[in-house]
């Protein structure tokens, strides 16, 4: 076939061009200019290399809120990954009843982020919130505006209220794709529950629980809304995130060279162990 | 091992059948002997999953009673019924080596190590999967899967009775009947009872000794290859087996005398149908069709030359049919006439034959 050189295909390119340049790479490359330079307003700029860099890998103040980032993600992730499973292995799998547990199940992941976070403030306000008062009336003493054991506690609960479901929806899925003939075999292999489990129903999971993990690790490692309408990061700075830290220091402080060092930081390292859980999660895949 | 028998087995899907057309099997009364390699065949629908599934335990019937040897197992579940199945579908558990899956029966019943290791090797020895042993079974082809999946079957010495649910839909066309081979091997060397559900005659034919053909949720005929070929029981085993299947023509019975298309014919049938049979035809196997001098007038539609053989079609009256000529033998060419070879006609009463 001969092939007719046409350069106006480029048009046809140009809106996506347009587009990702817009969302992506001006504003990444604005981040990569402000992080290498320091201002002191009127739009002048000074060159200081990788200083942002060093001051923003030796400040205890991020190495604080990244070891309370991976302590949130981690919690997070052994709490919501096993819960979900357990959900989705718990639900039914045909009948009227699977519609009614799909519906309850995504109605947490169609509220608005900020909601969620002032649904759950005045839920567990310790004065007037349901949540709070009832667990006074227990006789444990709890107050998430103050004790940061309890505003640990609140943020946990509440991004696993918002998020299991997504684990839940992924699991579920995986858990129908697995055909009948499977648990038959089994049977008649003499598997007993557990063995179903674990030598199918965890494996067939494999895909869309590494998706569900992958997101949750995202989305969680970048959290931002939720704990900033709970807590605003207090009490103190003890729910004080990464991206929480991070609009601190470039909107509150206005230090746009540190921020966004740790911008590009901060997104190396979500990239980082992406690439590396999901490399290991497939290396035994089938081409 | 194990002899099975059917008494008056019945099912339904439905919470309450009412009448028979509701039921996907339509009583079943058979007794298959321990040893025997059987074939359920049948069109989609006909019900021989649903009997797979009852032998298996997977469904208790609606009514009737399956018993193995003589005990009655209606109501076991399958982990005690001691038998296996291959699907249709390779089951393999992924993360296992090929070494585990074939394990993987006799170490959740506890068989001591020692006795696991001798008896995986000597069934990985017979399925010529010795080589692969130590790979991921995820990483075999599929007709490597559904080894193992029978090799599980295989490995267990208790088993009454290994079923195969259509084992080689998903196989290479040049490796079907390797595997093929090898599980009629397999049922020479063990002496297993197996049975073998399929809607591929050729399948059926080949594997079994007894070919039990099923339509519309009712066993038709069981027999041999041979018999099922010579002397079908039912129309439907005439248009199912055999290529082209055979000529089912309507016919009527005059003062004692079968009449096609006006012609007087002799057939094989001793009795007369009743008289409250609603439709009498005739049925007689291309193979058994010839052109004969003496016989009546028909006119060539259309000949196909399959190289050894040729299959014409032709038409009497109005009344396709088709007869097989061999290489060599001529196609009248001038008012050919044609003549039903009288032992292998048949007559049939609403479908079914007159003896």
């Amino acid at each position: 076939m001969n092939k007719t050189t046409n350069q106006k295909a480029w048009w046809f390119v140009f809106p996506v061009v347009v587009l990702v340049a817009f969302n992506a790479l001006i504003p990444l490359m604005t981040v990569v200019n402000y992080s290498v330079q320091e201002t002191f307003g009127d739009n002048v700029f000074f060159w200081e290399g990788v200083k942002w860099f060093e001051q923003v890998l030796n400040s205890d103040r991020f190495h604080a809120s990244f070891l309370r980032q991976l302590a949130f993600t981690g919690m997070i992730l052994v709490i919501e990954v096993p819960l979900g499973i357990g959900v989705a292995l718990s639900m039914p799998r045909k009948g009227p009843w699977v519609s009614v547990c799909l519906v309850l199940m995504a109605l947490p992941l169609l509220i608005p982020w900020n909601v969620v976070g002032a649904m759950w403030n005045i839920f567990a306000l310790p004065d007037t919130g349901l949540l709070g008062r009832g667990i006074n009336a227990l006789g444990i003493d709890y107050n998430f505006t103050q004790q940061p054991v309890s505003a640990w506690l609140t943020t946990v609960l509440m991004d696993v209220w918002h998020w299991t479901s997504l684990v839940v929806l992924l699991a579920y899925a995986g858990l129908c794709s697995i055909p009948d003939a499977y648990y038959q075999a089994a049977k008649i292999d003499g598997a007993g529950a557990w063995s179903v489990f674990w030598r199918i129903q965890l494996p067939k999971m494999k895909r869309v629980l590494t998706i569900a993990i992958l997101l949750r690790f995202m989305d969680s490692f970048m959290i931002y809304t939720e704990p900033f309408v709970l807590t605003g990061g207090g009490p103190g700075n003890t729910t004080t995130f990464l991206s929480i830290d991070l609009v601190k220091i470039a909107l509150g402080q206005f230090d746009l060279g540190p921020a966004a060092a740790m911008s590009l930081i901060y997104f190396l390292v979500v990239l980082l162990v992406c690439w590396v859980f999901y490399t290991l999660m497939m290396r035994h895949e089938e081409k | 091992m194990a002899k099975i028998s059917f008494h008056k087995v019945m099912h339904s899907y439905m919470a309450r059948p009412a009448g028979l057309e509701d039921y996907a099997l339509k009583e079943i009364n058979a007794v298959w002997q321990d040893g025997g390699a059987y074939a359920l065949l049948g069109p989609s629908g006909c019900g021989k999953t649903t009997l797979l599934n009852i032998i298996s335990g997977l469904l208790v019937p609606t009514q009737g009673r399956v018993l193995f040897n003589d005990t009655d197992v209606t109501e076991v579940p399958t982990t005690e019924r001691h038998i296996a199945q291959v699907f249709q579908f390779p089951v393999v558990y992924d993360t296992m080596s090929v070494f585990d899956n074939l394990a993987f029966p006799l170490r959740n019943r506890g068989v001591p190590e020692v006795r696991v290791k001798q008896r995986v090797e000597e069934i990985a020895g017979m399925l010529d999967l010795d080589a692969s042993l130590q790979r991921r079974a995820s990483g075999l082809t599929m007709d490597g899967k559904q080894k193992i999946s029978l090799g599980r079957g295989l490995v267990r010495d208790d088993v009454n009775v290994i079923m195969f649910d259509e084992p080689l839909t998903v196989i290479d066309p040049h490796l079907k009947w390797r595997l093929r081979s090898k599980l009629k091997e397999l049922h020479q060397r063990l002496g297993l009872t197996m049975i073998y559900v399929t809607h591929d005659q050729t399948e059926a034919l080949t594997f079994a000794d007894q070919v039990v053909v099923m339509y519309e949720g009712t066993v038709v005929q069981v027999g041999t290859p041979v018999e099922l070929f010579e002397r079908p029981h039912h129309t439907f085993v005439g248009h199912f087996i055999g290529s082209p299947g055979m000529n089912v023509l309507p016919c009527e019975i005059v003062d004692g005398t079968v009449r096609f298309a006006g012609h007087a014919i002799t057939t094989a049938s001793a009795e007369k149908p009743g008289s409250d049979v609603r439709e009498i035809e005739v049925g007689v196997r291309p193979e058994f069709v010839h052109f004969d001098e003496h016989g009546f007038p028909a006119e060539v539609v259309k000949v196909d030359d399959l190289g050894r053989y040729r299959i014409v079609e032709a038409r009497v009256d109005g009344h396709r049919l088709k007869l097989i000529v061999e290489e060599g033998a001529d196609i009248p060419s001038e008012n050919p006439c044609i003549s039903f070879d009288p032992a292998a006609t048949w007559i049939y009463a609403d479908g079914w034959v007159v003896n």
